[in-house]
């Protein structure tokens, strides 16, 4: 199999992943995107890796063991990942990430959106903590 | 004890009196009064004990260097020659009779425990002064009592006049001691040494490589601290401080340091011909002037300030003439007679409830209202007119003689020129003299119209004090037959010619004056004038202070008041307007000094606001713009900001991958 197909394949991936991280959401899509470009790193890493191998100059499968590696740090991420999603949804009631805009820099001045939200959020937040 | 540590204690008691005095003056309010009379009191007794012990003989020379101080050292000595220990003397006398005087005068006054503790601290700077063999340990001294000056004339710094006389005081003695100091360190580098008798050997050597030079810097010094012209303009709106600070200042402390620095130190100036001309003429200046200006001033403690600056005159001019025991004998008379008409007018100001001669003129028996103080004052008056046999008569005939000595080409090292100089201005300043203590007396004790206000008697402590001080005022002319043994040893006893032309010539300005004073005094009903002060029955530095602050609006002038009654008037003609204001050195000082200061204080004001403080604005405002620019940015949306990341990796990409093919 000529190495243009996983590559392609591997590019159509990581731009969906691309565009759910972008463009979605809900948090839970976003972290699927996540996932989605990790895989498509994934696929590159073995595909190459046998094209290498093939050519004799990669002995060791590096690429197959890095991918172990992805895979595994990728169920740690996707684990933490859920559960702070979870947090943030029981907190706020809601995984809308465009509606968790804390870290935004509060204008000065009446009718403002950014600082009506902030208060009561940090009070449910510390809420939840308790 | 040996006269060397009896010595060491008299300046340092009253030290330790103010440190006591300031430390305590709060908690222990009933040890201020002690603390205050009682040091300078026994350092008096140490000092009549020192000056008996040395008896005028060979001089006590101490010295302990306490620590190596590079190139030239600075010894903490001690040289008690004969005028050392009389003018001690004089300062303990003086100060103890201020000291005592004060707890009367300011007997209310919520500040006296700091005002106490700065006399005393004055008193031992003097001390200082007047004892130490090292000139910059007399250095020192000379500073301290600059700054005592500065915070004791402004004791009264609610007043606008007070602060202003202060920060006079202050800057004008340190425009002459910034070229005192660079005199001490020449003479100190051609000498080589600081003590006063390795520079006396170095002198009598011919050791000195630049005596005129030294000599002039050191003169500016001593015209800034004695007053003459023309750094003397301090002298007379110092007079803003309390009476018995002008009593200390104008009698034994500060202005006579700079006539006693000379002394000690006379033949430096000797060694200079040009030196010494330039002192008569100093001094034959600020004596006439300052006699003038005496004539034509309203309040009455600046009569005595003007003549403060001619009697001072008369010092310098002895010295100018190369005798310095004449000076120092005027100096000590002067002390005593001028420290009693200071504090005896304290006393008339509090009772009359006015410092203005126009409105005492304007008062019946105010003599009567104040014995104690027309008594003595009527004697102070008299010897500063020096009419015999009071003191001021001997000891301004001892300077009239050795001037006349140095006219008629006696004087060894003296120029004749220097000699009749201060021959012709002093027996014109004898003239004048006499003609301004005869209006002072006049316009003070006999005037007419109304009844003098009735306060009730003074307090005991401050009319003791003048009978005190009218003692040597009286008969301290009698010890012209000692003092030679305690002085250089030149006689002291007046000549017959100058005696009578002295004499002579105060009869005449006093009768001159009485018969001007006839003829104005009818005037003085016509003209109604006066002002007294709100409070009569308060302490009496309250009544003074007030006094000062209501003269300007009340005459128009701190120094002038248009009273047509005024014999000065009348004898000075068209001079009076001029002699009234100092003859406007001061317009003259503003406009060639404070004019442009304040010119280059504007310059560098706006120098600083509008274009130093430009920068350090702009090296703000420019990064907040670029924050408030930058800070649109920041929305708070995750993935705007990812956008914003892939965009930039993606152009560093593209600019990465044209950079490395450009490179093929």
């Amino acid at each position: 199999m000529h190495l243009a197909y996983p590559a392609v394949l591997s590019v159509l991936l990581f731009c969906t992943g691309l565009y759910g991280v972008l463009a979605r959401r809900n948090a839970i899509l976003v972290l699927m995107s996540v996932e989605l470009m990790l895989n498509a790193v994934n696929l590159n890493l073995v595909a190459f890796d046998v094209w290498l191998s093939r050519a004799a100059r990669d002995a060791l499968h590096s690429g197959q063991a890095l991918t172990l590696f992805t895979i595994a740090i990728a169920a740690a991420e996707i684990g933490i990942g859920l559960a702070i999603v979870l947090a943030v949804y029981r907190a706020r009631g809601t995984s809308d990430i465009d509606k968790l805009r804390d870290t935004a820099e509060t204008r000065p001045g009446p009718g403002d959106d950014g600082t009506e939200p902030a208060a009561p959020a940090m009070a449910e937040k510390t809420e939840a903590a308790a | 004890m040996t006269t060397t540590t009896l010595a060491v204690l008299v300046p340092l008691l009253p030290f330790l009196g103010a440190a006591a005095g300031l430390l305590l003056g709060r908690t222990a309010p009933g040890f201020v009064r002690p603390l205050a009379v009682l040091p300078t009191l026994l350092s008096t007794v140490f000092a009549v004990l020192v000056a008996l012990r040395q008896g005028g003989g060979q001089a006590i020379d101490a010295a302990t260097e306490l620590t190596p101080t590079g190139s030239v050292p600075v010894e903490l000595a001690l040289h008690l020659d004969g005028f050392a220990v009389l003018v001690a003397v004089l300062v303990g006398v003086v100060a103890s009779c201020v000291q005592i005087y004060s707890t009367g005068y300011l007997r209310d006054d919520p500040r006296y425990p700091s005002y106490a503790a700065l006399i005393s601290l004055f008193t031992s700077a003097m001390l200082l002064v007047v004892y130490s063999g090292d000139l910059i340990v007399l250095l020192v001294g000379w500073e301290i009592m600059g700054i005592c000056s500065y915070f004791l004339v402004g004791h009264y710094w609610e007043t606008p006049e007070a602060r202003a006389a202060s920060l006079k005081a202050f800057l004008v003695t340190k425009l002459g001691d910034v070229p005192f100091l660079f005199g001490l360190f020449a003479l100190a580098a051609d000498a080589g040494s600081f003590r006063i008798t390795t520079v006396l050997g170095a002198v009598a050597s011919g050791g000195l490589d630049h005596p005129t030079l030294i000599a002039l810097l050191l003169l500016a010094g001593v015209a800034g601290k004695s007053a003459q012209f023309p750094l003397h303009t301090w002298l007379p709106d110092a007079m803003a401080g309390p009476t018995p600070v002008s009593a200390l200042i104008h009698a034994a402390t500060m202005v006579a340091a700079g006539v006693y620095f000379i002394a000690r130190l006379l033949p430096v100036f000797t060694a200079s011909a040009a030196a010494l001309v330039v002192l008569a003429v100093m001094a034959a200046v600020t004596m006439t002037g300052s006699a003038l200006a005496a004539l034509a001033q309203d309040d009455i403690k600046r009569v005595l300030a003007y003549s403060t600056i001619g009697q001072l005159g008369y010092m310098t001019g002895a010295l100018a003439v190369g005798d310095r025991g004449a000076a120092v004998f005027h100096l000590l008379s002067h002390g005593a007679f001028k420290a009693l008409l200071f504090l005896a007018a304290g006393v008339i100001i509090h009772a009359a409830g006015t410092n203005s001669l126009a409105a005492m003129s304007r008062m019946r028996d105010l003599r009567s209202r104040v014995p104690d103080a027309y008594w003595t004052m009527t004697v102070a008056l008299l010897a500063l007119a020096a009419i015999p046999p009071f003191a001021g008569f001997f000891s301004k005939e001892a300077v009239l003689g050795v001037a006349e000595h140095a006219a008629a080409g006696e004087g060894a090292a003296v120029p004749a020129s220097a000699g009749w100089i201060i021959l012709v201005s002093g027996l014109v300043t004898a003239l004048l003299t006499a003609t301004y203590a005869t209006r002072l007396w006049l316009l003070a004790f006999r005037g007419h119209g109304a009844e003098a206000p009735d306060h009730g008697r003074q307090p005991v402590v401050m009319n003791a004090v003048l009978w005190v001080l009218a003692v040597p005022s009286l008969a301290f002319g009698l010890t012209m037959g000692l003092l030679p043994d305690w002085f250089d040893g030149h006689d002291l006893t007046p000549t017959l010619t100058t005696s009578v032309l002295g004499t002579g010539l105060a009869l005449v300005g006093g009768l001159v004056t009485y018969g001007a004073w006839r003829h104005t005094t009818a005037l003085a009903a016509r003209v109604p004038l006066g002002a007294v002060a709100a409070h009569p029955e308060a302490d009496a530095g309250v009544v003074e202070a007030e006094a000062i602050a209501s003269h300007a609006p009340a005459y128009g002038d701190v120094a002038y008041a248009p009273d047509p009654a005024d014999p000065g008037r009348l004898l000075l003609g068209p001079l009076h307007r001029h002699a009234a204001v100092g003859f406007h050195l001061d317009a003259a000082y503003t406009a060639l000094f404070v004019r442009p200061v304040r010119a280059a204080a504007e310059l560098v004001r706006f120098l600083d606001r509008e274009v130093v403080e430009t920068y350090v604005r702009g090296a703000g405002t420019a990064p907040r713009w670029l924050g408030t620019a930058v800070r649109r940015a920041q929305t708070g949306n995750v993935q705007t900001y990812l956008s914003v990341l892939l965009a930039g990796s993606a152009v560093l990409a593209a600019v990465a991958v044209l950079v490395a093919t450009r490179g093929a």
